[in-house]
């Protein structure tokens, strides 16, 4: 049975088409997804995101439980409402998910993916037992992201009273008001915030926020913006089988101190090595095509150094062009030209830097 | 949301309408509903001018954002005229789907291949409309 969240019917009043996604009865679009991705780059849009996981963490080892847990090292979040993103690896150093971590009052916020909450709960449990953690997910929160040039603003005329806690707000910092959090992050390559809030307040907060003039968004915008973003997106860019320096996530690692144990460290720390050997390895690319078609996800990438594969491709409004990520040999540099099998015939792609747009402009050469 | 199917046409189970025209020939686009599924069109190829093309022969690709669909010749015949216009303005597929939005034009290699086609009451059912 799907599930739905407490913004539901204000999808349906807003004409959004609705769709199943990992469980969840989602909008794809209300009516225009090129329009809804416009919106964002350009002015102020929202996506209903409660169908992913809060998750409060409490206990005196609240650090050392997420150093054991993720690839990145929380002993960075300097001050409180601090975020840092990361892989959360297993044993063989494929990533189980992606999450945000935010330092808060009572230990530790983590935000996790829809479709892999129950894994993600499961795999998180006996590791919060050994440190004697307490992980409590707020499923009777719902949570939107605003986003855009606009979005703070626009936000900030929604709920005026919490206007001078969101302008205060650092990139990549999240605090509560009341039952509320507000955090500036986001899936879009722009400025704005993820809110979350009581499922009871969301449909009020979501009418203000479109009587401030934010548009709803969909899920298929919200892929096309987190793809000219260069942002990867769990299930397609990695999966439990992919490590995360094959997928672009190498910066998310914190390898030093070099004591620092965290599951799967053994085996990225061996993998890591045979890149810098020139190992027949895969790496994360952009590809940029302008021939006839669009780049999709599966699609096979010859390159003279091998074959590799697109992770996810699109359109892309922004540019007009299509993109798309993929994991090509390590021999494959910026600026190559590999071969892309668009429906069976081999078409030209250029491999460029990503991300693709940042803050609503193009940003690779 | 309701789905628009006008009732002088023609239509099959792959989602393309036929409008047979006064010169015999019979013009084909795809239906409000496929437009729909498919959300913002963003590249459409058409076939070639003077193509033979059986029934259910691949006849074009249309793309939008989020997937790329096969469009397919509903009878056989002979490829007439093409929608060039669809090369830049690709959104009449969606804004227009049975009007600027049409693909091609085909002359029927047999026309009473056009009788076992379905109305717009039999395919409004077939699509739960």
């Amino acid at each position: 049975m799907a599930q739905r969240t407490p913004l539901f019917d204000a999808h349906l009043a807003a004409n959004g088409k609705i769709v199943d996604f990992a469980g969840w009865e989602m909008p794809i679009n209300y009516g225009s997804q090129i329009k809804e991705h416009e919106a964002v780059r350009g002015d102020a849009g929202m996506f209903d995101v409660s169908h992913m996981t809060a998750v409060d963490v409490r206990g005196e080892r609240a650090t050392e439980f997420f150093q054991k847990l993720i690839g990145n090292d929380v002993a960075k979040l300097g001050f409180e409402g601090k975020a840092l993103y990361s892989g959360m690896l297993n044993e063989a150093g494929g990533v189980i998910d992606d999450l945000i971590v935010y330092k808060t009052s009572w230990g530790y916020r983590v935000v996790v993916n829809a479709g892999t909450t129950d894994k993600d709960l499961a795999w998180m449990a006996p590791i919060a037992a050994s440190f004697h953690v307490e992980l409590t997910p707020r499923r009777d929160l719902a949570m939107i992201a605003v986003q855009g040039p606009n979005a703070i603003a626009k936000a900030q005329a929604a709920r005026p009273d919490a206007a001078e806690l969101i302008a205060g707000l650092q990139v990549f910092q999240g605090l509560p008001m009341g039952d509320w959090f507000f955090a500036r992050t986001g899936y879009t390559g722009e400025d704005g915030l993820e809110i979350s809030m009581p499922a009871a307040e969301a449909i009020p907060f979501w009418n203000a926020l479109i009587a401030a003039g934010v548009a709803p968004a969909g899920l298929g915008a919200r892929d096309t913006l987190r793809l000219e973003a260069g942002m990867n997106l769990y299930g397609n860019e990695m999966d439990d089988n992919t490590s995360p320096l094959a997928a672009g996530m190498g910066w998310t690692i914190a390898w030093e101190p070099a004591s620092r144990d965290f599951v799967g460290r053994s085996v990225v720390e061996k993998e890591k090595a045979a890149r810098a050997a020139g190992g027949a390895l895969l790496k994360q690319v952009g590809l940029v095509y302008e021939g006839k078609g669009v780049l999709r996800g599966h699609m096979k990438v010859v390159a003279e150094s091998g074959e590799g594969e697109i992770t996810s491709g699109t359109f892309s409004p922004s540019l007009q062009v299509s993109i798309a990520m993929a994991r090509v040999p390590l021999a494959v540099k910026v600026g190559d030209t590999v071969q892309v099998d668009v429906r069976g015939t081999l078409q030209p792609a250029r491999v460029v830097k990503m991300p693709f747009v940042r803050n609503g402009k193009k940003v690779y050469e | 949301m309701s789905t628009h199917i006008p009732s002088d046409l023609k239509y099959v189970a792959s989602h393309e309408w036929l409008r047979v025209e006064a010169d015999g020939s019979v013009t084909v686009g795809i239906t409000d509903h496929a437009q729909s599924l498919l959300g913002d069109v963003v590249f459409v190829e058409v076939p070639k001018v003077g193509a033979q093309l059986a029934a259910d022969e691949q006849a074009g690709v249309v793309e939008s954002v989020k997937s790329a669909s096969d469009v397919y010749a509903p009878i056989a015949g002979e490829i007439l005229a093409v929608n060039e216009s669809l090369a830049d303005a690709t959104e009449s597929v969606n804004t227009d789907p049975y009007g600027a939005g049409w693909f091609f034009k085909i002359k029927p290699a047999n026309p009473a291949d056009l009788d076992g086609l379905m109305d717009a009451a039999a395919y409004g059912k077939e699509i739960g409309a």
